[in-house]
């Protein structure tokens, strides 16, 4: 941070304003009444973070039950059992939808953090992480949810 | 792992600056533990990345996906050595990778020292007892005590 001020005063006042981006800084007046719709590096933090929390609780859970496996077949068996419902094949897809948001979102974050230049990209790359998530998504979305309507017998 | 670590100084959040006014990503920090766990992320990260959305795909996706899934294809799976270190590769990474993550968000969210210390040795209690149980079970797991099953 190039602090130029001259008086110590100033210098700590114009690195806080410049630390934080100048947030502080007054709304232009077109921006008063309009909705706050964040950074989409906001956006993907949460998601990540949200995405992040999800798998590992499951992850805690799969552990046991892919253990179960060291009892035979009629306990690991019963146990898988449970896919045979639609609602946890809807949490399924959301597993598999958080998985490979996480990962595309942490490429992003590791982009920024290993090459900083690119933050100066960070519109176009939240954009294009954004896109390759819906794009990855249209098949596996397809997949299992055709596997979940013949599940209940819809197809 | 680590009982107590230094406090960050500044809350994770998105930090501002950078050329259009917001940054990106976690500022990298300074030195020590929380550095190596920066870092640790970051490589493991690259890993599961192969390991973890792989195994999702194979498992949940591909080829009639968890439908196909039961003891026998487990049997059949874990019966190549390539499949036993894949899993308990990702048993490993995905575990130190999730109780970590857990350990930054509580950073955030549960400020007394006291209850924060509670809560990371639950997680780290937990993961361990996960790590120790799933490490077992992949490398001991023997389909032929259950004649005919495969």
């Amino acid at each position: 941070m190039a602090a130029t001020g001259r008086t110590a005063g100033r210098v700590t006042l114009r690195g806080t304003l410049a630390a934080n981006g100048g947030t502080h800084v007054a709304k232009r007046r077109s921006d008063v009444g309009t909705l706050y719709r964040g950074s989409p590096g906001q956006w993907s933090w949460i998601a990540h973070r949200i995405t992040g929390v999800a798998i590992v609780l499951f992850l805690f859970i799969h552990i046991v039950d892919t253990a179960v496996v060291g009892w035979g077949p009629e306990a690991y068996n019963r146990v898988e059992s449970v896919y045979q419902n639609w609602f946890v094949r809807l949490l399924e897809l959301g597993l598999v939808a958080a998985v490979v948001y996480h990962a595309l979102n942490g490429v992003k974050i590791m982009l920024f953090d290993f090459w900083p230049s690119t933050t100066r990209h960070m519109k176009g790359l939240s954009l294009a992480t954004t896109g390759l998530f819906v794009i990855a998504m249209i098949p596996i979305t397809w997949i299992i949810g055709k596997a979940t309507l013949e599940l209940v017998g819809w197809l | 792992m680590a009982v107590e670590t230094k406090e960050r100084a500044a809350t994770s959040a998105p930090r501002s600056g950078g050329p259009l006014g917001y940054g990106a990503g976690r500022e990298r920090p300074s030195g020590g533990f929380e550095l190596w766990t920066w870092l640790f992320m970051r490589i493991s990260g690259i890993v599961l990345l192969f390991l973890a959305v792989g195994h999702v795909l194979i498992m949940h996706v591909l080829d009639e996906g968890i439908e196909r899934v039961d003891f026998n294809f487990v049997a059949v799976r874990w019966d190549d050595v390539f499949w036993r270190t894949w899993d308990w590769a990702l048993l490993s990474l995905a575990l130190i990778h999730g109780v970590n993550g857990l350990r930054v968000v509580v950073q955030d969210y549960v400020k007394p020292a006291g209850a924060r210390f509670a809560v990371n040795m639950v997680f780290y209690t937990l993961g361990f007892i996960l790590f120790v149980l799933g490490t077992v079970v992949v490398f001991t797991f023997d389909p032929s005590q259950w004649v005919g099953a495969v």
